[in-house]
């Protein structure tokens, strides 16, 4: 391609005058991704996440090893070495090879609490903000009342109520995530309520229904995922803590919030046993705190460096 | 009259990622101890002018001049440590909006005492003497309640009064006055400017009034410096403003209502490229 | 003074009285409202999740009339909004049953272990402060330098760091290895018994009775659990130190401060730095209830006896009572903390107190 092909489409790109909606839309993405990729930090998160979804998709490549079944007559406990990068478990298990499919539990819990939680959030914080009055103020009091709560301490509970297992910790999770996003989408509900396109849409005869969920709900949805995107190290981190006290995914589960737990016991004479595990999770998790900043610093120039 | 300040092709740019930013271009006078009024729209470099003499650019900005001068010390040769003892001392300055410009967490009284006592050895009780003097002679009716109170605590044109109290009180030899009525309400602003004008006087300063007003400044000064851009278009006494030659200058006068005259439509500023250029 | 702006003055100070008044209310609905949903929430927990809590205290195995006849006592017959009322006036009068573990009421468990807690955190707090506040002031002081840089990554990694992995890796390098701290407890095992605690903080304790081997060897259990904890909450008061400050320093009243000829050490610590308290009154306070919270992790690794420590002890033994007992009280001074905070910033800001 030449270099005047390239400048052309850039003027398209950032044309004041957009001809369609299509191009506005690119022309802003555009604009956004030049910041985000100025941001070297952000990069590097983004990188760490795509890694992560290669490991998890190609786990079955990519493991040497089975990740549930070791040997346990001839390699209980063993450093790490060529055969065994990361060393091998109490149970002859590789270790490098519970972690890469671990990665697949990692991104489970992640994606499925976002599921859950931020339409939680979005429909609380949109009607709301849409309907004000009363139903504005005993929903956000009730939000209120859930975000002066102690997440951790409050999942902890939920699932020793529900039971130990990795799909009752990501309810818990979720059922503890979701006051932030209902206060986000509020605030932006209540920037466009009184706006004159809303107005355009009421007097077309459009329900309160089809107004929150076609025209109110769309524009909440870029800060949300920036706020969703700045939590996930948080999820990963609860969900890894509740693993470690054993109320998260249960053996032989390769989980790693679990593995360092299995570890702890030999961790003074073996420590790689329970290292490994916390590596990922500090890698994975600074990946997303990295791509959620840059996020943030690339959709919301408002908020600068601050 | 011996020269004051001395300001000879002063420029002022801010590197910035999309190039230089050129916020004073070439800036060049002379103050003696008189009221030099600086006017121009907001971005014209007046408040840049102000604060590049101050020492008060943002640690961005470079600052250049062939000559920059004040009672013959090079003010950009002077080292770091100089140019603070200078400041507050000898030179002093007023922002505009004392809700802003005065710590809201201090005490007026200590914000007072605060800059006597960095430029001079003297004990807790003068230091609160002095400063209750000062706070009467800025005309505030009771000194000893006034210094105790937090600034959010009074009234816009008595923040101002403290801020001109706090500046004054260490004796300075010239002030510049950015904008320093242009936050109060008309009845104050007034009594602020009568303040300062009396104190000035009294005291043989040197002034440099920042304004965008010309009719303030044309009232209330000896000389007057129009800017555009960064650069001084017309310099002039104040009583001959009415014969001003630039346009912009005139367009300025224009721009002014005048009782009894109705004026439709309203001028709007003309604004020519070459002039900045 | 003009007789008008005496009278704003008059006026503000009546207007500052009815603020005062509404300011408490609110705060009495909000702290209500709150400590009424963490109990619900807890009810909803123990009493509604599982299937059946009678079960659940005597196995599936026991006898039809001892099920009825402990569905009786435990007060199941009654309607739920009964239920639900009864155990509001027990948690009020701190009464949340009885652990089946230890068999004591699980108050006396919570009072036993709730210093060991509180030492823990406030000394992480502390440690976190001291060093966290300094920290943030530099970095925004010197805004894109290389100390700004490394604040920067020493945050994002406290961010993102699972705190019981650090706590043991910790362990691994400066108790086995380096042999500079105790091994995970409280005290040794030869104080245990010639020790007698006051207050229940054992530095405290050691230091009025002037038991100064003691004093050291709580100091050297202490230490890790309590750095550890220290750099999360440095992580968080750091991050937000630098953006106050950043905040502060843009202010016009520090171009006053230097117009004014102060030292730019001055114009920090006495003017920047003052302002920023303020809000960074909430920020530690949010960090030290955030620590009490991650007391269950911490606790774990270095089995420190607080509440943490014994709520991951009663989950593991399915002793719900002990369980939602623990989760209550680390709920409500986590909620104190919260509101409390909130009240501070009113008092400690000069501005709020106009209205």
């Amino acid at each position: 391609m030449s270099a005047e092909a390239i400048q052309t489409r850039r003027d398209w790109l950032l044309s004041d005058r957009p001809a369609s909606r299509m191009q506005a839309r690119l022309g802003r993405a555009y604009v956004a991704w030049r910041r985000f990729s100025a941001n070297p930090l952000a990069f590097v998160g983004l990188l760490i996440i795509i890694g992560l979804l290669v490991v998890a998709a190609f786990a079955d490549v990519l493991a040497p090893y089975s990740p549930t079944i070791g040997d346990l007559k001839g390699s209980r406990l063993l450093a790490p070495s060529a055969a065994h990068w990361f060393g091998t478990d109490d149970l002859g298990r590789d270790i490098y090879s519970r972690i890469i499919y671990g990665s697949r539990w990692t991104l489970y819990v992640v994606i499925l609490v976002a599921i859950i939680a931020a339409p939680i959030g979005l429909l609380v914080g949109t009607v709301a903000g849409y309907a004000g009055g009363w139903t504005d103020a005993i929903l956000m009091r009730i939000t209120d009342i859930f975000l002066a709560f102690p997440k951790l301490i409050l999942a902890l509970a939920f699932v020793a109520a529900l039971g130990p297992g990795i799909e009752n910790a990501v309810l818990a999770i979720a059922i503890t995530s979701w006051p932030p996003y209902a206060r986000i989408a509020r605030a932006e509900t209540l920037t466009v309520r009184n706006s004159d396109y809303i107005k355009a849409v009421q007097l077309m005869g459009a329900s309160p229904f089809r107004i929150v969920l076609r025209h109110i709900m769309p524009l909440c949805i870029s800060s949300l995922i920036i706020r969703v995107t700045l939590d996930m190290a948080g999820i990963i981190l609860t969900a890894a803590g509740l693993g470690f006290l054993g109320l998260g995914a249960q053996p032989p589960l390769p989980e790693w919030g679990a593995m360092i737990a299995s570890g702890r016991r030999f961790v003074l004479d073996q420590w790689w046993v329970a290292g490994a595990p916390g590596f990922a999770i500090l890698i994975v998790s600074l990946g997303f705190n990295l791509l959620g900043d840059g996020l943030r610093d690339a959709l919301d120039p408002r908020s600068g460096d601050q | 009259m011996s020269a004051l300040l001395e300001v000879d092709d002063l420029r002022v740019n801010f590197p910035t990622r999309t190039g230089l930013v050129q916020a004073v271009r070439g800036v060049s006078f002379s103050l003696g101890r008189e009221r030099l009024g600086i006017v121009g729209e907001s971005g014209s470099g007046k408040s840049q002018t102000g604060r590049a003499i101050m020492g008060l650019t943002p640690p961005q900005a470079e600052v250049t001049a062939k000559k920059l001068a004040f009672d013959g010390i090079d003010l950009l040769a002077a080292p770091a440590r100089q140019r603070r003892a200078l400041r507050g001392k000898r030179i002093a300055m007023i922002l505009q909006d004392p809700k802003y410009s005065l710590d809201p967490v201090m005490s007026i009284g200590r914000q007072i005492v605060e800059t006597l006592r960095t430029h001079e050895k003297v004990g807790k009780a003068e230091a609160r003497d002095r400063a209750l003097a000062m706070l009467e002679a800025v005309q505030i009716r009771d000194p000893a309640r006034v210094f105790d109170l937090h600034p959010h605590e009074v009234s816009g044109g008595m923040g101002q009064r403290a801020m001109i109290a706090m500046m004054l009180i260490a004796g300075p030899e010239m002030m510049i006055a950015d904008e320093p009525t242009s936050a109060l309400d008309v009845t104050v602003q007034l009594d602020v400017l009568g303040i300062l004008d009396k104190l000035v006087s009294e005291r043989g300063m040197g002034l440099i009034f920042i304004s965008h007003d010309l009719r303030l400044v044309s009232s209330f000064c000896d000389r007057v410096i129009v800017m555009y851009a960064g650069k001084v278009v017309e310099q002039l006494k104040a009583s001959e403003l009415r014969d001003a030659q630039h346009p912009y200058t005139r367009g300025l006068l224009n721009c002014m209502p005048r009782i009894g005259f109705e004026r439709h439509p309203l001028p709007v500023l003309d604004r020519k490229p070459e002039w900045a250029a | 003074m003009s007789a008008a702006e005496n009278q704003v003055a008059a006026r503000r100070g009546s207007a500052r009285a009815v603020t005062v008044l509404s300011a408490i209310g609110r705060f009495l609905v909000i702290a209500i409202t709150t400590y009424l949903g963490l109990l619900a929430v807890t009810f909803f927990i123990g009493r509604v999740i599982p299937i059946d809590p009678v079960l659940a205290v005597l196995g599936d195995r026991a006898p039809a009339n001892v099920v009825e006849r402990t569905r009786r006592e435990m007060g199941l017959d009654l309607p739920l909004i009964e239920q639900f009322y009864i155990y509001v006036k027990n948690a009020l009068n701190g009464d949340f049953g009885t652990s089946v573990l230890t068999t004591n009421p699980v108050m006396t468990d919570i009072r036993r272990a709730f210093p060991a807690t509180i030492e823990l955190a406030t000394l992480g707090t502390l440690i976190g402060s001291v060093i966290g506040v300094p920290l943030g002031v530099l970095a925004a002081v010197r805004r894109g330098s290389l100390i700004d840089q490394i604040v920067r990554i020493i945050g994002l990694i406290g961010y993102s760091v699972p705190i019981f992995w650090l706590g043991l890796l910790g362990l691994v390098l400066f108790y086995a290895k380096l042999q500079w701290v105790a091994f995970p407890a409280r005290l040794d095992v030869v104080y245990e018994y010639t020790f007698t605690p006051i207050t229940g903080f054992y530095l405290l304790d050691a230091a009025m009775q002037g038991q100064w081997d003691v004093f050291y060897d709580a100091f050297r259990h202490i230490i890790l659990p309590a750095s550890l904890l220290g750099y999360f909450s440095l992580a968080y008061i750091s991050r937000m130190t630098r953006s106050f400050m950043l905040n502060e320093l843009s202010q016009e009243y520090i171009v006053a401060a230097r117009a004014k000829g102060l030292s730019e050490r001055r114009i920090i610590w006495a003017h920047a730095l003052r302002n920023a308290a303020v809000p960074m009154v909430t920020v530690i306070a949010l960090s030290y209830a955030g620590l009490l919270e991650g007391s269950v992790l911490t606790e774990t690794v270095f089995s420190w006896p607080g509440i943490g420590l014994y709520i991951t002890n009663s989950l593991q033994n399915a002793d719900m009572n002990a369980v939602l007992g623990g989760t209550i009280v680390i709920g409500s001074v986590f909620i104190a903390i919260n509101l409390f905070s909130d009240l501070l910033y009113r008092v400690l800001d000069p501005r709020t107190k106009a209205g």
